[in-house]
């Protein structure tokens, strides 16, 4: 009987739970769909789930539309950005884990209240340093303001990952008269690797989703993925199938990252509070 | 995040001194001008008469700010920035709650259905305020306008009738699965032996989740509520993309109302005061969540 209920119950919830997903990835899917459909198809009355399938948006935004530039732009961007920050992470991250001071608490959560400063109070000073400066529209100018974004997140989540290595190990190091950095590059890098290299994919997904400093910054070079996509809000918008196959290629990799790195993105970006 | 602090200044080791600044510096450096400089800059600004299509440039006292302060476009864009957070975290910690107990019960495809609730999270805003804007909410060749035309319910020009809670929405639709996978985390960590001894005891289902998991959530619920504050506050590319902050204000933010000011109009001044007013907003609201989260927290 029990046992019974229990399958039931199973059932009951597989049901439920299968409905909540499916609602809630719909969106996705039938972006899916009209990715692989003709224009015409795509905005059929009444909208087709079936229909004969075609790589031609495909082929049409590769070649037009300079999709591959875009897409360029936005892996060079994120992972420049990452990396830098990655590495200025590092040292600051060993200090604070292994020679703490009084201090070493506020520097933490001072760097991490940079991150709650709205990026439109100080939109018109950058905007117009970018212009004197000339790196409006250029990769640099960006992957400057996202190493500045992500450093306090990187910071602290590699900060987390030092405490989880044995002391005793680095203490041996250091008998052995192993500088710092050396003690950073030749042994803490090898053993909190996993977690280095789950902080990067964390970077490199805010990195490419990022759309606030990414549309307002740059025109036509330096255009990452989330502007162009942004670009086909007006006329180009028409082209539903084209917007759909466009997006479906700027978002599968980042989806993909995202579920590899769950649990690592709970932990850093909720600052360790949430395990 | 107190856990974290508990570092300790006891030093390890009989080693040589090690010279922290040097190590710390580069990550600390860039943030103190990063944080200061450019912030310093806009409330310079914010005290001028300064328009790029102005040549002249002077002093204007505190002006920006009383100009501001009685247009009614800022008003709206605070009442829009204020409905768009609060709508969206009722959203997020409702349905985010209620999803995440849900996927937390044994069932057949778990572990696909709970990358399906959470995928929404990883797709770019401008992306999902399009595929929303375009295929689904279109009022003649959208998926919704069909459905309520297939059912005799006339058609929604969401975008048009309905700015605001149209780019709510979408952005609940990014925000929920952020919640839903922060509260699923968390519901995992509770302790399994309790939740059983209560299920012994003979608790039902209803009031384990009131008195067991709720409970167990209210920190991380107040986590979710901070982080997504201080995003929600900024909204900026799914209004840009779908109404242009229109009809007339009707779905401008704080955020949006600067972008407009400054890099539409090219009024400095007036732009960089209302960046100003976002800056007080967002802390203190942040000072606000830090408190509630810190008495959490112990």
């Amino acid at each position: 009987m029990a046992m019974r209920r229990k399958t039931k119950r199973k059932i009951g919830m597989t049901v439920l739970g299968w409905a909540v997903a499916l609602l809630v990835a719909f969106p996705i899917f039938w972006m899916t769909l009209a990715a692989f459909k003709t224009e015409i198809d795509a905005i059929a009355t009444p909208p087709l789930l079936f229909f004969s399938p075609t790589l031609e948006n495909f082929a049409e935004v590769h070649s037009r539309a300079d999709y591959p530039v875009f897409a360029a732009n936005s892996i060079f961007i994120s992972v420049s950005a990452t990396a830098v920050a990655i590495l200025l992470a590092l040292p600051a991250a060993y200090a604070m884990a292994f020679h703490p001071s009084k201090r070493t608490k506020d520097l933490l959560l001072w760097m991490l209240s940079t991150k709650m400063m709205p990026a439109v109070g100080v939109l018109i000073p950058m905007y117009l340093f970018f212009k004197a400066a000339h790196l409006l529209d250029t990769t640099y100018g960006l992957i400057l303001i996202y190493i500045l974004m992500n450093l306090p997140i990187v910071v602290w989540m590699i900060y987390s990952f030092f405490r989880d290595v044995p002391k005793e190990i680095l203490e041996a190091a250091r008998m052995d008269g192993a500088r710092p950095l050396q003690q950073v590059s030749m042994l803490l890098v090898p053993l909190a690797l996993p977690g280095i290299a789950s902080t990067a994919l964390l970077s490199i997904i805010l990195c490419w989703n990022e759309a606030f400093w990414s549309i307002n910054l740059t025109a036509t070079q330096a255009r990452p993925l989330t502007a162009f996509i942004a670009s086909f809000s007006s006329p180009e918008g028409l082209f539903w199938a084209k917007l759909s196959a466009a997006s479906l290629l700027a978002i599968a990799p980042i989806v993909i990252f995202g579920f590899m790195t769950q649990r690592q993105l709970v932990r850093g970006l909720t600052f360790g509070a949430v395990k | 995040m107190a856990n974290v602090m508990q570092s300790g200044g006891r030093k390890r080791g009989r080693g040589r001194e090690v010279r922290t600044g040097p190590l710390i510096a580069p990550a600390v450096l860039p943030l103190i001008v990063w944080a200061f400089v450019p912030l310093a800059v806009s409330l310079w600004f914010s005290l001028l008469h300064y328009n790029l299509l102005d040549p002249i440039t002077r002093f204007a006292g505190f002006d920006n700010y009383s100009y501001l302060l009685t247009d009614p476009s800022l008003l709206d864009a605070l009442w829009n920035t204020l409905a768009l957070v609060v709508g969206v975290l009722a959203a997020s910690i409702g349905l985010g709650c209620l999803f995440a107990v849900l996927l937390d019960q044994e069932f057949y495809g778990r572990s696909v259905a709970r990358l399906l609730v959470i995928a929404p999270f990883f797709v770019m805003p401008t992306v999902s305020a399009l595929i929303w804007k375009n295929l689904l909410m279109h009022p003649v060749n959208g998926l919704i306008a069909y459905i309520t035309r297939s059912l005799h319910l006339g058609v929604i020009d969401w975008f048009g009738s309905w700015p605001l809670t149209s780019v709510g929405i979408i952005v609940a639709w990014q925000w929920v699965p952020f919640a839903t996978l922060i509260l699923l985390t968390a519901i995992q960590s509770l302790d399994r032996e309790q939740v059983e001894a209560a299920r012994m005891d003979g608790a039902k289902s209803v009031s384990m989740f009131f008195f067991i998991t709720l409970p167990h959530l209210a920190r991380p619920i107040a986590i979710v509520i901070m982080i997504e504050t201080i995003f929600l506050l900024s909204v900026f590319a799914e209004i840009l993309v779908t109404t242009n902050g229109g009809p007339g204000d009707a779905s401008t933010n704080l955020t949006y109302l600067v972008y407009k000011t400054a890099l539409l109009d090219f009024d400095v001044g007036g732009g960089s005061a209302g960046g100003i007013v976002a800056v007080i907003l967002a802390n203190v609201v942040a000072l606000f969540l830090v408190r509630t989260v810190a008495r959490n927290l112990d």
